[in-house]
């Protein structure tokens, strides 16, 4: 494995032990329901300042349950993740590709030290 | 960060409003602009969009017991400067907003001022900061992309203590009553975001080296200056 897969898993991992630290020590357990969302107990906070407060509009659609809900959020996440992939499995295929060009270049032409330094200036 | 929908009152909600709108309107410009002058760089605006996608459907547990997500915005910011960032995340707080009840249309502009305007400034501000001073990059980008995060939770904390002052304690009791909630709970979500920034930004230095280069993110100059380094040593 090299360095940079290295660093790369060990960024990861420590995000993990981020998310994971506070669920393993128990830290939402002094609360009645531990782990809400911060956007709903913002809520919770405004009612307990202006407790007459009514909200004068309401979501156009509402995900029917928290399974539909959740399924919506995967999708967000799934969609950006499929970009992110996209963008980089190109990226990875076409240096791939330029590179294997360049070695069949290399191979057939006498002249393969010159395209060699051309190709920075190229893929810049 | 997100303000649920309708719990901003109408001359709040209406005055964010107002004052995110400018800054779309030019985000949309500059977005338009980058993508004609330089139609490459699309799928990177893509990849930025993608980015802040997936981070602020991610919600995450936090010291305080409860769950918060990361917004990604830094990222882009640092790319493709701030403005861009206010269209790309505005197409994600409207997608939560229609689709999944989360914020909300009448809390749009508010939450578009957070997330999509003073995020991706603060992160861009700090990152270019430090960057003056020769910090190491990937020292600026964690950084650049920890305040975006961090600062977004401030803003929302700050526009609930406007709309709702505690009637006794006023404004500032409203804003540390919000700000436990969000802005404690986020300081753990911001590392998380700032080294997933990190990593992606160690990616895109791997396979997008011209690009980057394009950005200004990597000098030209500093690349022959490492060679030389090779070079000697």
């Amino acid at each position: 494995m090299s360095r940079n897969t290295k660093i790369n898993l060990l960024l990861l991992v420590v995000v993990a032990a981020l998310a994971v630290l506070p669920l393993a020590l128990g830290l939402g357990d002094h609360k009645e329901q531990p782990f809400t969302g911060s956007d709903g107990e913002a809520e919770t906070a405004i009612t307990e300042i202006e407790p007459d407060y009514e909200p004068w509009f309401s979501p156009l659609y509402e995900p029917p349950s928290g399974e539909i809900e959740s399924a919506l959020f995967s999708l967000q996440a799934a969609l950006g993740a499929g970009v992110l992939a996209y963008y980089f499995g190109l990226r990875r295929g076409r240096r791939q590709g330029e590179e294997r060009a360049l070695e069949r270049l290399g191979g057939a032409k006498s002249a393969a030290g010159r395209v060699a330094e051309e190709s920075p200036a190229e893929r810049s | 960060m997100h303000i649920a929908e309708g719990f901003l009152p109408p001359a709040h909600a209406v005055a964010w409003g107002v004052a995110s709108a400018p800054f779309v309107v030019h985000g949309v410009r500059s977005l338009t602009r980058e993508v004609k002058e330089h139609p490459e760089s699309t799928l990177l605006l893509g990849a930025s969009g993608a980015f802040t996608f997936v981070l602020s459907a991610l919600k995450l547990p936090s010291v305080t017991g409860s769950c918060s997500h990361p917004t990604g915005t830094g990222l882009g910011a640092i790319l493709f400067r701030p403005p861009i960032m206010a269209v790309l995340g505005t197409i994600t707080l409207l997608f939560q907003a229609l689709l999944l009840a989360h914020g909300g249309l009448t809390t749009l502009g508010a939450n578009v001022f957070s997330m999509a305007i003073v995020g991706p400034w603060a992160g861009y501000a700090i990152y270019k900061l430090l960057r003056r001073y020769d910090v190491p990059l990937m020292v600026a980008v964690f950084f650049g992309a920890f305040l975006a995060d961090l600062s977004t939770y401030c803003v929302t904390s700050v526009q609930l203590a406007l709309a709702f002052p505690d009637p006794s304690s006023g404004f500032l009791g409203a804003l540390g009553k919000f700000g436990s909630i969000f802005a404690v709970t986020q300081i753990p979500l911001a590392v998380s975001e700032g080294l997933l920034t990190v990593l992606v930004m160690r990616l895109l230095v791997q396979s997008s080296k011209g690009e980057l280069t394009r950005l200004g993110v990597l000098l030209a100059k500093k690349q022959s200056r490492t060679e030389s380094e090779a070079v000697a040593r």
